[in-house]
C-alpha cells in the first residue's frame, strides 16, 4: 500500500526487538471475541486512478455553483477567491502541522492567528477576537454560553430572524444545559420586530443577526441600550462578513458579543463545511471567551514572539470547569480567511461590499419587474427576500431544470408556516454579470 | 576533475568560525524575520483587481458604514512573500516525524486534497435542490457505510466539525434516550477515567452532569472494583477512550460494558485512538453505544494547524433513533436529505435536534473516502497493525534508557514518565525542547496525568524503519546526555529553532491580542 513504508522484512526484524510471535500476538490485550480474524466488508485497496474515477463519477452528479447562474445565500455565499489563497494554504508547513503547542516551532501558525484575530476585531469594530470557532452557529450558541457566565442569567431571547438553523442549534445547546431560550416569531421583511419588551431581569443575552436572515440590515443601538438598562447583553451575528466593508459594524453599535460566518472571506461553499466561526468582544470579557486565543509575548532574547495565551480557560487544563469543551478552532479555514482579506486590504473589500450591493440592487429591480414578484425588503446588503405568486419551492425546482440556482426557498429553512410558503432567499455577489441576471429574469418569467 | 567553470572562486569551504555573528537584518540565511501584516501597511496597494461600480442608489437605510477598518494596503507579490515566510517558521509531517500522542499526526496524501476540490464537491452550495446535489449525497451516504461496516455500529451522525463536537452529540443523543425513558433527571452522574482527554469532563459539564472520576490501576487501566462501586441507578454513562490515553487496550472492556447497561447507564467511548483497531477490533462488538470517529486523525483529514477537524459518532441501535439532523436516507427516488423534524418523524425518528447549520464538515468528508478507498479493508487492517508495530518497536527500543511506568504490549502509541531523569535537574519540558535543536517535533507532554512527567509518543503507521531508528537514536543520546550531567543540551533549549523559548507567564498576565498602532498592555477583568 502506497502511503505505509513498512516492508515485510521490516515488520520480522521489528517483531524480533519487541520480542513477539506476530502481530496478532502485539493485540492480546483485545478480548478474544472481539478480535476480528477477516477483514470487514468493504471493498479491497484502490490505486489514485481508481480512486478518483469512483469520486469523480459522484462529483459529476452535482451541478457545481460555478457552472450555472447562481444566485444562492442563506448563510453560505459564493464568492471569488484569488487564486494565491489555495496555493498559500497548501503549503505543507499551513496544511500539515498540529495546534501550536510548541510555539517555537510554530511561529507561521501563531502569527497568523494573531493577525486573524486582529482583522476580526477590525471589521465588527470589538477589542479583540479569538482563533475561530467551527462555525457561526456554534460560535452563536457559544455566544449566548458565554452571556450566561457573564450575566449569571440561563435565559436567551433570540430574535425572530435569527437564521433558523442557528435558532435551532442554540435551543439544542442551551435546552440540554436545562437554559430557556425564548425565540419570536419570524416577522417578515420591512417589518419591525418589538424584541426589546422581551427582555426582562431574567434575560442574560438578546440574540440579533443582521443582517437578517430575510435581508434586512437591523439597526442594534435601541436594542443595545434596552439590553444594557436590564442588564443584559446584546450578541450581534453577522452571517456574511462581507457585508461589513459596507455597513456600520456591531461594535458601533453597543454589541457586547460578535460572532458571524466568515466562509465568504477565502473559503469555498463546500457543501456546507468547513467553515469558519468569527467570535469577538470587549477587552472585559476576555477571560469568559470559549475557544483558541493568541497573544504577544517575548522569548528568552527578548525578541517578539507569539503564543497560545489564557489556556487556564480552556479543557485541558480545566476539564470539568473550562468554558467550553471546544478543542480545535477553524485553523486552516481561518488562514485562507487571513490571506484573502490581505489581499484585498482596506480599499478592496470595501470595494468588494459595494460591487456586492450594486450587483443585489440591480438583480432586486430586475426581479421586481416581473410580473407577480414582490420585493419584501427596505433595507439589504447582497441578498434579499421576494414573494413570487405561488410556492416558492416548486419555482425554484422548475428553474434548476432550466439551469439557474435562483436561491434558497424560505420553506426549505421554516417548514409548515403559510406565511413563508412563497417567499425566496436571493443573493447576488461579484460573481454574477448582467447576463447572469438577465437569464434570472426571463427563466422566472418562464417558469412563473 | 569536475568539468565546472570556477570562474576564479575558491570551491573548497573556508574556516567555519563559530562566534555568534549578528545579522544587519536579524535574518540569519534561509531563517527569515518577518513582520506583523499591519506593519507592511503600504496604504495605496492592494492585492486585488476590482472595478468600482457604476453609480448606484444604496438601499442599506441609515447604516452605511462611515468609519475606517484600519486594513493594511499590500500588493499581491508581498502577500504572497509574507505568508511564505511565515510558514517556514512551521514543523509538519510532511517535513518530518511528528510524534504528538494521541493526535495521529500520519501522512495527508495529496490526492485527498485534490478530491476535496473537484467543483462537484467544493462548489456546491449546501441549500441547492437536492436533485442538484446527489452525488454529494450519495458521498456522504458511501462515507456513512464505511464507517459504519468498520465499527460495526448500525447509525452514524455525520455533522458533528470536530473530536469534542461529536462528543457532545453522543453524549445529547444518550440524554435524549434517557429523556425519552423519563429518567433524565434521576440520572446525573457521568463516570470518567482520570486518564481522560479533558473535553471528556468539559463535555459532561456542558450538559450540566456531574463527573465522576473513576481511579486507574497500577497497570494504567481502568479499575473495575471502584468502577462498579461507582455504578448506581443516578448514573447516566461513563465515558471511557480505548485504547487509553496511557496506548494501552482495555482489557475489561466487555464486562464494563455490561456492567453499564446492566445498571440502565450508556456506554461512550472516545474514538480519538481508533488508529489502533481499525479493521481489526469492531466497536459494537464491545459493547459500546455511541463514539466519535476524528477524521483528521484515524481518516487523515489534515490537521491544518488545529483544524478544521470532523467528528462523526457511530451510534448503536438504542440510540440510533435519535440522531441529529440532518441525514442522509438512500429511497427508490434516489438520496434524500432529512433537514426538519417533520420529516424525522414520517420516518420514525426522533432526532434530538441538530449540531450545526447546514450538513457538517463536506470537505473532510470526501478526504476521509478518498483516504478509505486508498487503503481499501485490507490496507485500513494494516494501518492499525503498522500502527500498533511502530509503537511497540519504540516502546521495547526505549524502555531501558527511558522509564516505561506500565508493562506492554501497547497499542498506537508508547506512555514513558520522568523517573529517568530523576536526580538529573533535566525536565520533561527541557528533554522535549532539546528535541527541537534535533529537528524533532517534541511528544505529548505531561499527558496523560496519570503519570508523572508523561512523555507520550505515537509514531503512526506511515513512518519508516530508518525514521524510527533516528528517532530512537536521538531520544538514547539525549537520555544519555541527561544521565550524564551535562545539561548543556537541555538548559536554554532549543537554540536553532526561530524563536526561543517563550514567555508564557507574560502573555497570560497582560494579554495583548491584537496589533495596534500603539499597543498597550491592558488589563482584562
Amino acid at each position: 500500500m502506497r502511503y505505509l513504508p513498512l516492508t515485510d522484512n521490516d515488520r520480522r526484524d521489528m517483531l524480533g526487538v519487541i520480542g513477539a510471535k506476530s502481530v496478532d500476538d502485539l493485540f492480546r490485550d483485545v478480548p478474544e471475541r472481539a478480535r476480528r480474524k477477516g477483514l470487514v466488508d468493504l471493498p479491497k485497496r484502490m490505486g489514485e486512478l481508481e480512486v478518483e474515477r469512483a469520486l469523480g463519477r459522484m462529483a459529476g452528479k452535482n451541478v457545481a455553483a460555478g457552472s450555472v447562474p447562481f444566485f444562492c445565500g442563506a448563510g453560505a455565499y459564493r464568492h471569488h477567491v484569488p487564486a494565491t489563497v489555495d496555493h498559500l494554504i497548501q503549503r505543507s508547513e499551513f496544511l500539515t502541522s498540529y495546534t501550536p503547542y510548541q510555539p517555537e516551532i510554530t511561529q507561521g501558525t501563531l502569527q497568523y492567528l494573531f493577525e486573524f484575530q486582529t482583522q476580526v476585531a477590525m471589521l465588527t469594530g470589538m477589542d479583540v477576537a479569538n482563533a475561530s470557532m467551527y462555525d457561526g452557529s456554534t460560535a452563536c450558541a457559544e455566544a449566548v454560553l458565554m452571556a450566561h457566565r457573564v450575566t449569571k442569567r440561563k435565559k436567551a431571547v433570540l430574535s425572530g430572524t435569527l437564521h433558523p438553523q442557528y435558532r435551532s442549534v442554540v435551543e439544542n445547546l442551551c435546552e440540554a444545559g436545562g437554559d430557556p431560550v425564548e425565540a419570536l416569531a419570524p416577522a417578515l421583511p420591512g417589518k419591525t420586530e418589538d424584541i426589546i419588551s422581551r427582555i426582562d431581569g431574567e434575560t442574560s443575552c438578546v440574540v440579533v443577526q443582521s443582517p437578517s436572515f430575510f435581508g434586512d440590515l437591523i439597526d442594534l443601538r435601541a436594542i443595545a441600550d434596552a439590553a444594557h438598562a436590564r442588564g443584559a447583553l446584546l450578541i450581534a451575528v453577522v452571517p456574511e462578513v462581507v457585508s461589513l466593508g459596507l455597513v456600520t459594524p456591531p461594535g458601533d453599535m453597543g454589541a457586547d458579543i460578535v460572532v458571524g460566518e466568515g466562509q465568504s472571506i477565502g473559503n469555498g461553499l463546500n457543501f456546507g463545511g468547513p467553515y469558519v466561526g468569527l467570535f469577538a468582544t470587549r477587552t472585559k470579557y476576555v477571560r469568559q471567551m470559549p475557544g483558541r486565543l493568541c497573544g504577544e509575548t517575548v522569548d528568552a532574547e527578548g525578541q517578539r514572539g507569539f503564543v497560545l495565551t489564557l489556556s487556564t480557560r480552556e479543557q485541558h487544563i480545566r476539564r470539568e470547569k473550562a468554558t467550553s469543551n471546544i478543542c480545535t478552532n477553524s485553523g486552516l479555514c481561518s488562514l485562507a480567511f487571513t490571506i484573502h482579506l490581505s489581499l484585498l486590504g482596506e480599499d478592496g473589500f470595501k470595494r468588494l461590499a459595494r460591487i456586492n450591493h450594486a450587483n443585489a440592487v440591480k438583480l432586486a429591480d430586475g426581479l421586481a419587474s416581473v410580473k407577480g414578484v414582490e420585493l419584501l425588503n427596505k433595507s439589504f446588503f447582497n441578498e434579499f427576500t421576494i414573494r413570487l405568486p405561488k410556492p416558492a419551492a416548486a419555482v425554484i425546482d422548475a428553474l434548476a431544470d432550466k439551469g439557474v440556482l435562483g436561491g434558497v426557498p424560505v420553506s426549505r429553512l421554516i417548514p409548515g408556516d403559510a406565511s413563508v410558503e412563497n417567499l425566496v432567499l436571493v443573493a447576488s455577489t461579484e460573481i454574477n454579470t448582467d447576463g447572469d441576471r438577465a437569464s434570472y429574469v426571463d427563466a422566472l418569467k418562464e417558469v412563473l | 576533475m569536475s568539468g565546472m567553470n570556477k570562474q576564479g572562486r575558491s570551491t573548497t569551504p573556508g574556516e567555519a568560525g563559530t562566534a555568534s555573528i549578528e545579522t544587519y537584518t536579524g535574518n540569519r540565511g534561509l531563517r527569515l524575520e518577518e513582520p506583523l501584516l499591519f506593519e507592511l501597511d503600504n496604504p495605496g496597494a492592494c492585492g486585488v483587481d476590482l472595478d468600482e461600480p457604476d453609480a448606484f442608489a444604496p438601499r442599506l437605510g441609515a447604516l452605511e458604514r462611515k468609519t475606517r477598518i484600519g486594513l493594511p494596503g499590500v500588493s499581491e507579490p508581498d502577500v504572497m512573500r509574507h505568508y511564505v515566510r511565515l510558514s517556514r517558521k512551521n514543523y509538519s509531517i510532511d517535513a518530518g516525524l511528528y510524534p504528538l500522542g494521541s493526535c495521529t499526526m500520519k501522512h495527508n496524501p495529496r490526492l485527498n486534497e485534490k478530491m476535496a476540490r473537484l467543483p462537484g464537491f467544493g462548489d456546491v452550495h449546501p441549500l441547492q435542490p437536492q436533485k442538484t446535489v446527489q452525488g454529494a449525497l450519495e458521498l456522504m451516504d458511501t462515507l456513512a457505510h464505511w464507517l459504519k461496516e468498520l465499527t460495526g455500529m448500525p447509525a452514524v451522525a455525520l455533522s458533528p466539525k470536530a473530536g469534542a463536537h461529536g462528543e457532545l452529540c453522543g453524549m445529547m443523543a444518550i440524554r435524549a434516550a434517557l429523556v425519552a425513558r423519563g429518567e433524565a433527571d434521576k440520572r446525573t452522574r457521568i463516570l470518567v477515567p482520570e486518564s481522560a482527554h479533558g473535553t471528556n469532563p468539559a463535555t459532561a459539564a456542558l450538559l450540566q452532569y456531574k463527573v465522576d472520576a473513576i481511579p486507574a490501576t497500577a497497570e494504567g487501566r481502568v479499575d473495575l472494583a471502584a468502577f462498579k462501586a461507582k455504578l448506581g441507578p443516578d448514573v447516566a454513562a461513563i465515558m471511557l477512550t480505548n485504547p487509553n490515553t496511557c496506548g494501552l487496550f482495555e482489557r475489561d472492556i466487555i464486562e464494563i460494558a455490561d456492567a453499564v447497561h446492566a445498571a440502565g447507564a450508556y456506554f461512550y467511548c472516545d474514538g480519538a485512538n481508533f488508529n489502533a483497531i481499525v479493521g481489526r477490533v469492531r466497536p459494537g462488538d464491545l459493547g459500546i453505544d455511541a463514539m466519535h470517529i476524528n477524521l483528521h486523525k484515524t481518516f487523515s483529514t489534515p490537521h491544518g494547524g488545529g483544524g478544521p477537524g470532523a467528528g462523526p459518532v457511530v451510534l448503536s441501535a438504542a440510540l440510533a433513533p435519535f440522531a441529529p439532523l440532518p441525514y442522509v436516507v438512500h429511497g427508490k427516488d434516489g438520496f434524500r436529505l432529512v433537514e426538519t423534524d417533520g420529516e424525522a418523524k414520517a420516518d420514525g425518528a426522533r432526532p434530538f435536534g441538530r449540531m450545526v447549520a447546514f450538513h457538517g464538515q463536506m470537505g473532510m468528508f470526501v478526504r476521509a473516502l478518498a483516504y478509505m478507498m486508498s487503503h481499501g479493508s485490507d490496507g485500513l487492517r494494516q494501518v492499525a497493525e503498522d500502527a500498533v508495530l511502530n509503537a511497540n518497536y519504540i516502546l521495547a527500543s526505549l524502555k531501558d534508557d527511558l522509564s516505561a511506568p506500565f508493562e506492554g504490549p501497547c497499542m498506537h502509541e508508547a506512555l514513558f514518565d520522568d523517573r529517568f531523569l530523576k536526580g538529573t535537574g533535566v525536565e520533561t519540558l527541557d528533554f522535549a525542547k532539546a528535541m527541537i535543536d534535533e529537528g524533532y517535533h517534541p511528544m505529548t507532554m505531561y499527558f496523560p496525568l496519570v503519570v508523572h512527567g508523561a512523555l507520550l509518543i505515537e509514531p503512526t503507521e506511515t513512518e519508516s524503519k530508518r525514521t524510527l531508528d533516528q528517532f530512537i537514536g536521538t531520544l538514547k543520546h539525549l537520555a544519555a546526555a541527561a544521565k550524564g550531567n551535562d545539561k548543556s543540551l537541555f538548559t536554554g533549549a532549543p537554540h536553532f529553532a526561530p524563536r526561543r523559548r517563550l514567555d508564557e507567564t507574560l502573555a497570560a498576565r497582560s494579554p495583548v491580542l491584537r496589533w495596534q498602532k500603539e499597543t498597550p498592555r491592558e488589563a482584562a477583568e
